[in-house]
């Protein structure tokens, strides 16, 4: 067998409580596009960003033209001939095309920029591609596949070798990924080594020769050519891993419909949504990043404004224009970005546990209680199981669980009716993670409505009573527990496919 | 994660550094100490220091005048403090200073009440920074740049109201503000006559007092009331603020109104004690407020700040410019010196925040 340029031997990357990479092993060889797949959180993104040099792997090498590389920043990996072009592109929209072909290597003479030379060689380098974009036009004027053009002219102008695209596709007509795949057709005949990761099956068919599945941040299997490969066979090697139950589901009798969604719209939704939940009921929400699960929970909670649409509690319409109004109608949310959304980090634990509900026992509506608020905290602590040297901890100082459960502590002092999770358990260890999973039951138990966000397909599953799944902005199933399956739902999550795109405007 | 060349914040969220289970990681006991007293000692160095090598600073008559030119900077202190605890600036409070000044002055003189004149200089100070907060929590504009803006603007109102000059007041009840204290009292005549610290108190004039009181009462307000516990938490993470159901937009326009009315009650107190109301005056304040406050540990990312610690902040910097004006050090070097104050506070705070992250 011919030797493969690009190698990943053995690579492994932990963070702490998630083993992101365990042991990857497999090989591209030159002029070959090797797609890259998995479920979300199975590792790709790690992977790519070991390979661009952001991350280093614990363990483990990165061969390329048989030689150990190991990137100590994005600029070696550069210089070692790897671009990685992402599903947002790393442009400069302010400044023109062929500056940023050339950025951070422009051509000079003793500091001053040689414009017309640079102009010449971008027309040149677009050229090769068979692009037909103006040189000097801003990038910011671009469409995004032009731009995408860029950043491969980009990759091209600093003798990348080893080109890896993150969903590509993501945001292109019909018209420019025809043109991507040809451009990918032409790196190919001229030995370059392509990394290709995509959710779009009939995609990975198209353009790709063989074809790597990772599971849990492992390999799952290497197809050293995708022809005569079945898509079902593919996706069940993404989830076809065996669930170990620490989910410990109980089946509950739900009671009354407590939380209606009406025709819901707004920002990343891109058609009405409507669903509802109730009394004593755990309703999933499952979809690929970027399917619009949180944009809804935003829009329901008041975080977003809705732009048409209703949100019943009770019957009773509600139309929280804020989460504060939200809080007050009984709807809660525990968010996705725990750090950026959820703690205030430099705050203790016991401010972050009465931010909300403080107002319940202030004196007069204004001053606070101290004594009451320790002693509600103590009882949320303790309930909770919460891991914390003292109240007075700053909450950024305790593990990925135990802030969860501040966050989710925070609430069970206001009278909540509906409680929203998104991701409540991204980043959490094993343990911690069937903790929440109790508690989501006890509120359930408690005739609360449960809405349970989560990229993790075995989490829905194993959860809830209910599965809603969402594809690009739109609710398109509904699912009861009995009649859900791994293979049902992922199929329905992943896009059918470049032919759905909308058609280019021109 | 030591390759990323992005700083840790903006690194990708996919896996959260988590701490092991069960073991929060132990904070330094030495560190904790640093942090709660670092200032106190500074501080206790400071006075140490001038008490014995500067002559005439422990004498009675010198901490008065001491205090006395520290209040301007000292009541605004206070709500600055707020603004920065929730992760703003306000630069227009000099300005508003003068704007205040001029208007107390003004509307006294027209309408012969000193009362009206005083209303009246306070609620224009009020009316600066309703605006502000309006223009940052509703429009969503930077505050640096607004309050900047409504610096240049406020210090041109002034200007036009006074035509350039200060505006003088015939009105002696006018000064009673910036000059009365418990010596006009009848009834406190014992203290005045009971020794020299006695005498000492009787001499604190009415501005100290105000000064005294707004430390008290913005203390209690930024600790012990849901709106002062409000700011930190908008100052340490708008966002998750947002989202845990605090009214971040009328929390801002509220710190940014209060903020003007106490620049303008500051304003009209020190008018009073000139005399005058003038157009010139507060000039560079509000970076002396701002040095004061993170001087006393206020952060300037928010989030962080009490009020002992620019209690401590606004001495240091009297006490510095106090020792340097007994020392007979030429005014010019003083210029130098509060620079030099500034820029160590702010390499505080840097050190600082590289604990935090």
């Amino acid at each position: 067998m011919e030797s493969a340029y690009l190698q990943f031997d053995s690579v492994s990357k932990s963070f702490p409580g998630v083993r992101a990479l365990d042991r990857v092993s497999f090989s591209v060889r030159e002029g070959r596009v090797h797609a890259l797949i998995g479920e979300n959180g199975a590792g790709k993104s790690t992977l790519l960003k070991v390979l661009s040099g952001l991350y280093r792997p614990d363990g483990g090498v990165v061969l390329m033209g048989g030689m150990a590389q190991s990137f100590r920043s994005t600029a070696a990996a550069i210089r070692a001939g790897v671009a990685v072009i992402y599903q947002e592109l790393q442009l400069v929209p302010e400044l023109s095309v062929a500056e940023n072909l050339y950025l951070g290597n422009l051509p000079a003479r003793m500091g001053w920029v040689n414009t017309i030379d640079m102009i010449a060689a971008a027309a040149r380098q677009l050229e090769d591609l068979g692009e037909r974009i103006n040189p000097k036009a801003k990038v910011g004027s671009l469409s995004i596949g032009q731009r995408q053009m860029v950043e491969i002219a980009k990759a091209l102008a600093r003798d990348a070798k080893v080109i890896a695209f993150d969903e590509p596709t993501s945001s292109l007509s019909t018209r420019e990924t025809d043109r991507l795949f040809s451009v990918i057709g032409k790196l190919k005949r001229q030995g370059s080594v392509i990394l290709y990761v995509s959710h779009r099956m009939e995609e990975i068919f198209e353009v790709c020769d063989s074809a790597t599945v990772l599971r849990d941040g492992r390999l799952a299997h290497t197809y050293e050519s995708v022809e005569g490969v079945s898509r079902g066979e593919l996706v069940e090697k993404m989830v076809g891993r065996s669930i170990e139950d620490i989910f410990h589901y109980q089946p509950r009798t739900p009671g009354a419909e407590v939380l209606k969604v009406d025709g819901l719209t707004g920002p990343g939704l891109t058609q009405p949504a409507s669903f509802i939940a109730r009394s004593g009921e755990i309703v999933g929400f499952f979809g690929l990043v970027g399917a619009g699960r949180t944009e809804l929970m935003k829009v329901i909670y008041g975080a977003r404004r809705a732009r048409s649409g209703q949100v019943f509690i009770d019957g009773g319409a509600i139309s929280p224009s804020s989460p504060r109004q939200a809080i007050r109608a009984g709807i809660v949310l525990c968010p996705e970005d725990r750090k950026k959304e959820g703690i205030i980090p430099i705050r203790s634990v016991m401010e972050n546990l009465n931010i909300s509900g403080r107002r319940h026992f202030s004196r007069l509506g204004f001053f606070i209680n101290e004594s009451r608020e320790r002693a509600n905290a103590a009882k949320h602590v303790e309930r909770l199981a919460i891991r914390t040297p003292s109240l007075d901890q700053l909450v950024m100082n305790l593990s990925g669980g135990n802030q969860q459960k501040v966050i989710l502590a925070r609430w069970l002092s206001e009278r909540i009716r509906v409680i929203l999770f998104d991701e409540p358990t991204r980043g959490i260890d094993v343990g911690a993670k069937s903790e929440i999973y109790s508690i989501i039951y006890e509120l359930a138990n408690a005739g609360i409505a449960v809405v349970v966000v989560s990229s993790e397909l075995p989490e829905v599953l194993g959860v809830c009573d209910r599965i809603c799944v969402m594809r690009e902005g739109a609710i398109v199933a509904d699912i009861p527990r009995g009649q859900a399956s791994q293979q049902k739902i992922l199929g329905l999550a992943l896009p059918a496919g470049a032919q759905t795109k909308t058609q280019e405007p021109l | 994660m030591s390759a990323s060349p992005t700083p840790a914040r903006s690194q990708p969220p996919l896996p959260p550094p988590d701490a092991p289970p069960g073991e929060p990681p132990r904070t330094n006991a030495l560190r904790v100490l640093w942090e709660q007293t670092g200032m106190l000692l500074v501080f206790a160095v400071l006075v140490a220091g001038c008490v014995i090598f500067v002559p005439n600073f422990s004498n009675l008559r010198n901490i008065n005048g001491l205090l006395l030119s520290v209040t301007t900077y000292g009541i605004i202190a206070c709500t600055m403090l707020f603004c920065l605890a929730s992760g703003d600036f306000d630069l227009s409070v000099g300005s508003v200073v003068a704007m205040s000044g001029v208007v107390a002055a003004v509307v006294t003189n027209q309408t012969h009440s000193v009362l009206l004149g005083i209303l009246a200089g306070t609620a224009a100070g009020a009316i600066v920074g309703l605006c502000n907060g309006i223009v940052i929590a509703v429009l969503g504009i930077n505050a640096l740049i607004t309050t900047l803006a409504t610096m240049q603007i406020v210090r041109g109102l002034s200007y036009l109201t006074s035509d350039g000059r200060a505006v003088g007041v015939a009105n002696d009840a006018f000064y009673t503000l910036g000059l009365s204290s418990m010596r006009d009292l009848s009834w406190m005549k014992w203290l005045g006559e009971s020794g020299e610290f006695g005498r000492f108190l009787v001499g604190i004039t009415l501005p100290i007092w105000i000064m005294l009181a707004c430390f008290a009462v913005f203390g209690i307000l930024l600790k012990k009331t849901i709106f002062g516990r409000n700011t930190l938490a908008i100052g340490g993470n708008k966002e998750a603020a947002f989202l845990a159901g605090i009214p971040v937009r009328l929390t801002k326009i509220a710190i940014f109104t209060l903020q003007g009315m106490v620049a303008g009650l500051a304003g009209v107190i020190l008018a009073s004690r000139l005399t005058s109301g003038q157009p010139t005056s507060g000039q560079g304040y509000e970076l002396k407020v701002i040095s004061a406050c993170v001087l006393g540990g206020v952060s300037l990312t928010g989030g962080v700040g009490t009020m002992t610690g620019v209690v401590m902040g606004v001495l240091i910097m009297g006490i510095a410019e106090n020792a340097m004006n007994l020392l007979n050090i030429q005014a010019f070097w003083q210029y130098v010196a509060s620079g030099a104050i500034l820029l160590a506070a702010v390499l505080l705070d840097r050190l600082k925040q590289r604990r935090v992250v």
